[in-house]
């Protein structure tokens, strides 16, 4: 029955048809989401009693963090699903995963950077972490540059696929690498841990949160997914009916 | 299939020896590249020798990225490597031989002229031994994993810049514990942890390389 529906699944049209019931439904709930934890958040949850309101961008900044290493491990399943049985959906959520995991990490790094202004007194700070992101970056960057270097579309899916089933294993081996390299010569920064020490208060609205850039990178992947559908299929007939039907 | 890894390996050195003047290149890369940083830093003793194990690493990861990306182009363009996947031995134990070819040409030149960079850069004589035991660990690391690099793009015109672009990062353990290995020695502090995530990390890229690059060519071919 899975496996069927799986296999179902794996063929463009199907999944172009199958996930274009779900958009409404889940834009709704990343909207409601997303407004949620915003207020609660911004306006209710109350303000640190060392840091003041500037912790507040934590709300942002964790959920994006935690997805950049989420929508990472997805493109390597996928890349690594695309190798062995070449299906095509699964080669299109590789290259449309490493757009959306670069955006994820860069916003991460980004408010990260924004926070460590007025907290650290510095943009920028060689630390284990801010570097290991980074690298994260470059490695997201690298699977979208040779995806869109290769001309051949299924190619270049493929490629990008090895090189993020690649990185997967490399990242645990940078994340030590650097935490080590770290600790031999600069001291310990003293980072915000998602670690139970969060107060309840401060911990419900970042988790609502965290649902709601779950919710907003499904609905990204899948509407970014039907694009790139249309576009690689514009030559079959069901991509010109539909198109007629539109017009 | 000894004899066969040991014919590939002898086919790309007959190869690479044909053309006796490019066998330098990476050597003389290497040396114009380490003379730039006195020149472009600072040629102060004590600041160049602090600086010297980075500069002899970031080097290293420069001079290997740019021999590798013509690891395979040739044999791709004229059809060579097609014969590889026809052949009936396994294809990454003959692509192992090509990247086997290329550390010998490139890696292991390096290995004679690190002592004499290190004597330029000023890093003390008694660190030499830690030196040259992370270049030769840390080297066929770079070729294996460089060989990745150069098998996904050798379908494209000009690779140059993407293959550093997504070798690079790649590079960034070998050349934190390498140069942390020497830097500890320096110091006078114990180097067997790192050189010995080193050796760990040549094992995995010695396990893994080999079918990461013939799945990439494979799927260039087609």
């Amino acid at each position: 029955m899975m496996w069927k529906f799986l296999h179902r699944l794996s063929s463009l049209k199907y999944f172009y048809e199958w996930s274009g019931k779900w958009i409404p439904w889940l834009t709704g709930l990343t909207i409601v989401l997303m407004v949620a934890g915003f207020y609660w958040g911004l306006f209710i949850a109350p303000a640190d009693y060392q840091q003041g309101e500037t912790y507040r961008i934590i709300f942002v900044h964790v959920p994006a963090a935690w997805m950049s290493m989420f929508v990472y491990v997805i493109m390597a399943i996928a890349g690594f699903t695309a190798l062995i049985w070449r299906t095509k959906v699964s080669e299109i959520v590789v290259s449309e995963c490493a757009v959306i995991g670069a955006m994820f990490t860069a916003l991460a790094l980004i408010t990260g950077m924004l926070w460590g202004k007025p907290t650290w007194g510095t943009y920028w700070q060689w630390d284990a972490r801010l570097t290991s992101e980074l690298i994260l970056l470059f490695l997201y960057l690298g699977v979208v540059a040779i995806h869109s270097a290769i001309e051949d579309s299924r190619t270049a899916s493929r490629l990008s696929g090895i090189l993020a089933v690649i990185g997967v294993i490399n990242i645990p081996i940078i994340h030590f690498s650097v935490t080590w390299w770290n600790s031999l010569h600069q001291p310990n920064m003293q980072l915000v841990s998602a670690s139970p020490s969060v107060h309840p208060s401060m911990l419900y609205p970042l988790l609502v949160m965290a649902a709601a850039f779950q919710a907003y990178f499904i609905v990204l992947l899948i509407i970014r997914m039907r694009n790139q559908i249309l576009y690689r299929e514009r030559r079959t007939n069901w991509v010109k009916q539909l198109l007629v039907e539109v017009n | 299939m000894l004899n066969v890894l040991l014919t590939v390996i002898h086919r790309d050195l007959l190869v690479a020896f044909r053309r006796r003047a490019e066998l330098m290149n990476p050597v003389l890369f290497y040396a114009i590249v380490v003379t730039l940083f006195p020149l472009g830093v600072s040629p102060d003793v004590s600041f160049l020798s602090k600086l010297a194990p980075g500069v002899v690493w970031v080097t290293a990861l420069l001079a290997a990225l740019i021999s590798v990306e013509r690891i395979f182009k040739q044999d791709f363009e004229d059809g060579s490597i097609e014969q590889l996947f026809l052949s009936p031995y396994p294809v990454s134990l003959l692509i192992f031989g090509k990247v086997v070819a290329h550390w010998i040409i490139t890696g292991v030149p390096m290995l004679g002229i690190v002592p004499i960079m290190a004597m330029l850069l000023h890093i003390p004589g008694q660190v030499l031994p830690v030196l040259w035991i992370s270049v030769l660990i840390g080297t066929p690391i770079l070729s294996l994993v460089g060989a990745i690099g150069a098998a996904l793009t050798v379908g494209l015109g000009g690779g140059g810049m993407l293959i550093g672009l997504l070798v690079l990062p790649l590079y960034i353990p070998v050349l934190i514990f390498a140069s942390s290995a020497v830097s500890a020695a320096m110091d006078g502090q114990a180097v067997s942890g790192q050189l010995a995530m080193l050796g760990a990390g040549l094992i995995l890229a010695l396990i893994l390389a080999p079918l990461a690059i013939s799945a990439s060519l494979k799927v260039s071919m087609d």
